[in-house]
Formats: C-alpha cells, sequence, structure tokens
C-alpha cells in the first residue's frame, strides 16, 4: 500500500536542475496541481521532456511562463508562444522531435531498449548528426532512448496500490512515462480502494507508481 | 462556395467506406463535415482517439476528449482511446489508410515541406514527420498561392516534412498527382482554365489531353 502526498510534499522532492517527464496533450492530462506546487516552490533549471508546453496559464505553460524551465525536449510548441520567444531569446535550449519518435525514445528508455531505428525524419533536419543504419533494405534513423529523473503523471483514477485509468485523450503520454521516470509521481482526479479499479481497466500498474498526490479539499 | 470548402468537399471524395483517416489541424479539418456518416470512416485524432466525432454542444464539453488541437470533440460509437504509443503506432506501421495534411510548400518531386518557417514560425514538426512517413495515402490539402506566391514550386525553400512522395494535392485551382514522371495535372477546379492553372504554378505541370472539371459529389 502507498501513502499520499500533499502535492507540496511532492515538489519538495524535486531538486533544482531535475528531469521530469510530464504528461499530457495540451494540458489534457497533465498533472495540474503538482506543476502549481513546483511553480510555488520555484525549483529552477528544469528539464521538462513532454509532448508540448500546452499555452500560457495552463500545464506545462506555467513552469515556462515562471521561468523555471532551462531545456524542452517536445514535439509541438507552436501554441506556447512564450516558449517559442525563450527559445528564440536564448533562455530556453529546445530540442523538437517528431512526436511518434519522441513516444517511442521514451517507451525505449523505459522499457530497457538501446533505441529506436525510425523511418520518421529520415532526409531531413531531423537526420542531422544521427546514425542512419539499413535494415532488411530499409534505411532507419538511430534515435537514442530517453529517461528522467521524475515522472509527472495525471491520472483519472488510482487505488493505494497505486493502480491507475485514465479517461478518453487524457492517457496520451502519461502511460508511457509511467516506466521511464526513476521516481514516478501520480496526481490522480480520484483515490479510490483497493478492487475498485477492474484489473482490466489498469494501464498503468501500481509497481511503477512511487507516489500518489492527495486530493485537496 | 469559398476556396476551402472547395478545398474540403474536393478531398471529401477521395475518402472511401470503412477507411481510418487522420486529418490535420485548420482547413484539413473541415473534411469530415462532407464525408456522409454512411460510409462508417473511423477519424484518428493523434492525441489519442479513434473514433473522433463532431464538436459537442455548449455545456456537454469533456475536459478528458479533445483533438490534436486542443478543442472540444465527441467520440463517435465504437470509438476507442488510446495512448500516445498506439496512436503513433497506427501512424507509423502503415494501419493509417489516409492522412489530409494542410502545406507550405510542394516540390516538383512531390515532397512537402508544411512545418517550419526558419526564422518566423518554428512551432515543431507535432505529428506531420510521422503521419507523411506512414500513411497508406497522403493528401495535401492546401490554397494554390500564398501571397501571390505560388505554393506549388520547382525546390522547396522550406524543410521538407518528409522524402516521401505524396499521394495527390488538392488545391483551390487544381487536383494534383504527383508520379515518378513528376507533377501531374488530373482536374480544374470549377470555371478554372489551364491557362490560369499553368500561371499561378511555380513547378512544371504534365497536362494529360484532357483535364476534367472537379467533381464535388461523392
Amino acid at each position: 500500500m502507498k501513502g499520499a502526498l500533499k502535492a507540496a510534499a511532492a515538489a519538495e522532492m524535486i531538486p533544482d536542475g531535475a528531469s521530469l517527464m510530464i504528461g499530457g496533450f495540451m494540458a489534457v492530462g497533465t498533472p495540474e496541481r503538482i506543476i502549481d506546487a513546483i511553480v510555488a516552490r520555484g525549483v529552477r533549471d528544469l528539464t521538462v521532456i513532454a509532448n508540448d508546453t500546452a499555452m500560457p496559464g495552463h500545464g506545462i505553460g506555467k513552469l515556462i511562463t515562471a521561468g523555471l524551465v532551462r531545456r524542452v525536449i517536445a514535439s509541438h510548441i507552436g501554441l506556447n508562444p512564450e516558449t517559442q520567444a525563450k527559445m528564440i531569446a536564448g533562455e530556453i535550449d529546445c530540442e523538437l522531435v517528431p512526436q511518434g519518435t519522441l513516444i517511442e525514445r521514451i517507451r525505449a528508455g523505459g522499457m530497457g531498449l538501446g533505441g529506436v531505428l525510425t523511418p520518421t525524419g529520415l532526409g531531413t533536419e531531423v537526420e542531422e548528426g544521427k546514425q542512419v543504419v539499413e535494415v532488411e533494405g530499409k534505411r532507419f534513423l538511430v534515435e537514442t532512448p530517453l529517461r528522467a529523473d521524475f515522472a509527472l503523471i495525471g491520472a483519472w483514477q488510482a487505488d493505494y496500490v497505486g493502480n491507475l485509468a485514465y479517461l478518453l485523450t487524457a492517457h496520451n503520454f502519461n502511460p508511457i512515462i509511467a516506466l521511464a521516470g526513476a521516481t514516478v509521481i501520480a496526481e490522480p482526479e480520484a483515490i479510490v480502494p483497493v478492487g475498485v479499479i477492474p484489473p482490466d481497466l489498469v494501464k498503468t500498474p501500481g509497481v511503477l507508481v512511487d507516489h500518489l498526490i492527495v486530493r485537496e479539499i | 462556395m469559398d476556396a476551402k470548402e472547395l478545398i474540403a468537399r474536393r478531398v471529401a471524395c477521395e475518402i472511401r467506406a470503412g477507411m481510418l483517416v487522420n486529418l490535420g489541424i485548420g482547413l484539413p479539418s473541415m473534411v469530415a463535415n462532407f464525408v456522409p456518416a454512411s460510409l462508417g470512416v473511423f477519424f484518428q485524432a493523434e492525441n489519442g482517439v479513434i473514433g473522433l466525432g463532431a464538436r459537442p454542444p455548449e455545456g456537454m464539453q469533456d475536459p478528458h476528449l479533445t483533438d490534436a488541437g486542443g478543442g472540444f470533440v465527441s467520440a463517435v460509437p465504437g470509438a476507442a482511446s488510446i495512448d500516445s504509443a498506439m496512436s503513433f503506432g497506427l501512424i507509423r506501421g502503415g494501419h493509417l489508410d489516409m492522412t489530409v495534411l494542410g502545406g507550405l510548400q510542394v516540390n516538383q518531386a512531390g515532397q512537402l515541406a508544411n512545418w517550419k518557417v526558419p526564422g518566423k514560425m518554428v512551432p515543431g514538426m507535432g505529428g506531420a514527420m510521422d503521419l507523411v512517413t506512414g500513411a497508406a495515402r497522403v493528401v495535401v490539402a492546401m490554397q494554390h498561392a500564398a501571397k501571390g506566391q505560388s505554393k506549388i514550386v520547382r525546390d522547396c525553400t522550406l524543410p521538407l516534412t518528409s522524402l516521401r512522395r505524396v499521394d495527390l494535392v488538392v488545391t483551390d485551382l487544381a487536383v494534383i498527382a504527383p508520379t515518378e514522371a513528376g507533377l501531374e495535372l488530373r482536374e480544374r477546379a470549377p470555371g478554372v482554365s489551364l491557362e490560369t492553372i499553368l500561371a499561378a504554378t511555380g513547378a512544371a505541370l504534365i497536362v494529360p489531353a484532357q483535364v476534367p472539371e472537379m467533381q464535388l459529389a461523392p
């Protein structure tokens, strides 16, 4: 059984310079309470690995606005003009990765694989500086695995074993980053008694989850 | 009919019963409005739903159900929610029958540039590179020209999205099929002459003896 932490206590665990994988797609499925606590604590020089940086005032956008992020690895920053402005000003180092490659690099990191062979990006700017290999007559880019100090997950339901279930398009990166963070912190909308989530609906097994965030009313 | 509706209606005619289709943000998303429900087409949003439905009525939005642009959507009966690895596995693995994407430029070889204007617009490629690389069929839906400049060009001045040759380009003036031999003019928009198309195009077109007008009903 796992205890549940307040969001502020979870943020206390995250030091300056930490790397964070954060779930969510345009802030849908993003753990907002943990993000608010990180902003309140003012943790600095963060590396954020996520699909996007949402928009100002939402999800990861709050970390960008607060100036807490030094490096971003994402597929899309187009809906957050602050990320683009800080990238152009040199305040944020931004690595843009095709979305399907990004999720597979995270999956490789989490599943103990040495990387990904993908045709995506061949012959484009994405290929620059990367190894190309030929397998069974087809060319592929070699993409390296990604891991992070923390994975911050937004879920629908959790139980005290740490099992997680998600809703609709709030799955996105969450079930995959759960494998690739050294410490995994999940923020569910509700924590339900053990046994309430049917085993077939568990998308992230509790063994992967280190801490749950309690709902503060 | 405005130019965007014309393009969307023509692209809709490419969609066959039972297909799995991904529509890009903006003009391509309008295509869904012209695909009859009776075709049983499933639309995928790469953020994680197969079976994207219409925008829900005011007050019935679900914060857990959006499209890839972050807008509220609904899900049709038979829909499935999936994570991003499954979503891009479908795309890259050749399980997606068609993608419809906007374009900034298409070159003589039929290659697309649609993700970056260096120094001006650097939003990131999102899912575009995977979609163009992996979809069984790639249809580009775009205006023929922007700010008086043809978007169909000999060589792209903008960074390519993929080396892959797209399958069809639908504009407000013409339908063009990139082939091994070059860009083949297939159809004219209603009331648009061959001369107008040739004058508005920045690349060589292969012009067959007959270039019929676009048919807009599927």
